[in-house]
């Protein structure tokens, strides 16, 4: 565990005092289910992005661009709000090919 | 100055809250410790208090209210008994390990079941390794007097970290005594005003309390807490001394009582200690070496101060008024012989589980404890390690 701080150097008891920095917590390593999005399937009506519950989906000037899968948890709670007539992301093992 | 008043031990916890003024205190009701809360809601109702005073569900919530006030930087009371404190446990560790510096009266009593209404130290013993600073307490003034001081230790920005301060339920709760109070401005002025660094209302400076904490730092934030505790026992001889530029009562970890040129001692808690006394006196009189150590903070363990206590003393017994079932010997017991163990002080160590579920201790018992130990000086040996005192065979 190189780079981590010492317990002189981090606030007592387990406080955050700055605000804001969830971001720099690396969450991806914890999905079993990696989302795999298809560009040409999608309408870009972001469902997923206001589901998302790790704020995952990258979306640039008001369309989706991709996954963040440093962030991404894969509860697949994207895939199941994509409109069933589109079912642009699919969720596949980690692992198991498929690219992202 | 302050004034001579005969109080219940429950009262003076309850004069020492009214004197502190917290802001907020949550409370559920439970023997012995209700009167208490009576004493203080009724200063609540009089607008004596400005307090916020959370009345909740159960003790499980009153500890959690208490979390989340004192996390708001509000200065917290609380107090319980014996299953309110077992079902408040849970937040009673949460409130630790966020520093959170909380002060709670525990009005000790068995823990169920069987159901019993009455002292022993089952219930804060359960708590000992949940982070807490644990001041005991002989009589009602030591209640009062832990309180007082007990805020301004759990307060110090070294520490933060809670602290509960006991009180043997009935024998002390429910029991007259003279005692002497402090004014209430010389209450305030001693504990100061709380002004926590971090605190969630404080929204310039948003913070995060209590979030996820994995193997990547869990262990520091424990290691910290460890350090916390160390930098208690500074704290504690410093309020204590202070306390007693105030009132005349000085307070350290613990108390040699009649402990000149004693061969055989008693080690107890609470307010046994003050039946002790009253046979170490007895028994002085007719020219024997006894005496006694009360304890008074059981977290931070005092180990060098016991350890000097106990140095000229060739036989000790150790009162627990609780047991750890399966364990060699009562909480107390095992804590004191493991600070013996590797020490260069020789003293033969003997256990005495007593008075679970509000069983009397009588002064001819603790007499007949010092014949053990004389017995064990002479024979050169120790027949029983572990005795339970008062139950019969
Ligand atoms: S799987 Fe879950 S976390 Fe990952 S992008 Fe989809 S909704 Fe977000
Ligand atoms: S929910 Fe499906 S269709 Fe809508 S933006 Fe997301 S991926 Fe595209």
């Amino acid at each position: 565990m190189s780079g981590l701080k010492g317990w002189r150097e981090i606030p007592i008891g387990g406080l955050i005092l700055d605000a804001g920095n969830a971001e720099q917590y690396k969450t991806g390593s914890w999905r079993t289910y990696r989302p795999v999005w298809d560009e040409g399937k999608c309408i870009h009506c972001l469902f997923c992005w206001i589901y998302c519950p790790d704020s995952a989906i990258i979306v640039e000037e008001g369309k989706m661009k991709g996954i963040d899968l440093e962030h991404c948890k894969g509860c697949g709670i994207c895939a199941e709000e994509c409109p069933p007539k589109e079912k642009a992301i699919e969720m596949v093992l980690e692992g198991e090919g498929k690219g992202v | 100055m302050g004034k001579i008043v005969a109080l219940t031990g429950n009262d003076a916890a309850g004069t020492a809250m009214v004197q502190i003024k917290p802001d907020v205190v949550a409370a559920f009701p439970i023997t012995p410790q209700t009167e208490l809360m009576h004493k203080f809601a009724d200063a609540v109702a009089d607008g004596e208090v400005d307090t916020e005073f959370v009345l909740v569900e159960s003790e499980h919530s009153a500890m959690s209210a208490a979390v989340g006030a004192a996390a708001a930087g509000a200065r917290v009371m609380t107090a319980t008994s014996a299953n309110g404190f077992a079902l408040m446990w849970e937040i009673v560790y949460i409130a630790a390990s966020n520093r959170l510096p909380i002060v709670m009266t525990l009005v000790n009593r068995a823990l169920s079941a069987p159901i019993n209404i009455h002292c022993d130290h089952s219930d804060s013993m359960g708590g000992r390794d949940a982070g807490w600073i644990q001041i005991h307490s002989e009589n009602s003034q030591e209640v009062y007097d832990n309180l007082i001081q007990g805020v301004k230790i759990a307060e110090n920005k070294d520490v933060l970290l809670p602290v509960m301060v006991t009180s043997d339920g009935f024998i002390l709760s429910h029991t007259l005594e003279r005692m002497e109070i402090l004014d209430e401005e010389d209450v305030h002025r001693f504990v100061g005003e709380y002004k926590p660094a971090h605190t969630l209302l404080d929204v310039d400076h948003p913070v995060t309390f209590g979030p996820l904490d994995l193997p990547d730092y869990y262990f520091e934030h424990k290691r910290q807490q460890v350090l916390a505790m160390e930098e208690a026992r500074r704290v504690i001889l410093e309020v204590g001394k202070e306390f007693e530029k105030l009132s005349g009562r000085g307070y350290g970890f613990l108390e040699e009582y009649q402990m000149e040129g004693a061969e055989r001692a008693i080690v107890a808690l609470g307010s046994t200690a003050g039946t002790v006394k009253q046979v170490v006196d007895a028994l002085r009189e007719r020219g024997e070496r006894v005496g006694l150590i009360k304890l008074r903070v059981f977290r931070p363990f005092p180990k060098e101060e016991l350890l000097e206590a106990l140095r000229e003393v060739k036989v000790v017994a150790i009162f627990d008024r609780s047991h750890s079932f399966g364990s060699f010997g009562g909480p107390l017991f095992t804590e004191v012989r493991s600070v013996l163990y590797g020490s260069d002080i020789s003293v033969e160590v003997l256990n005495y589980i007593y008075g679970l579920g509000g069983r009397n201790i009588s002064l001819e018992e603790i007499e007949g404890v010092f014949s053990d130990l004389q017995g064990v000086i002479e024979r050169g040996g120790v027949k029983e390690r572990i005795n339970y005192l008062g139950v019969r065979e």
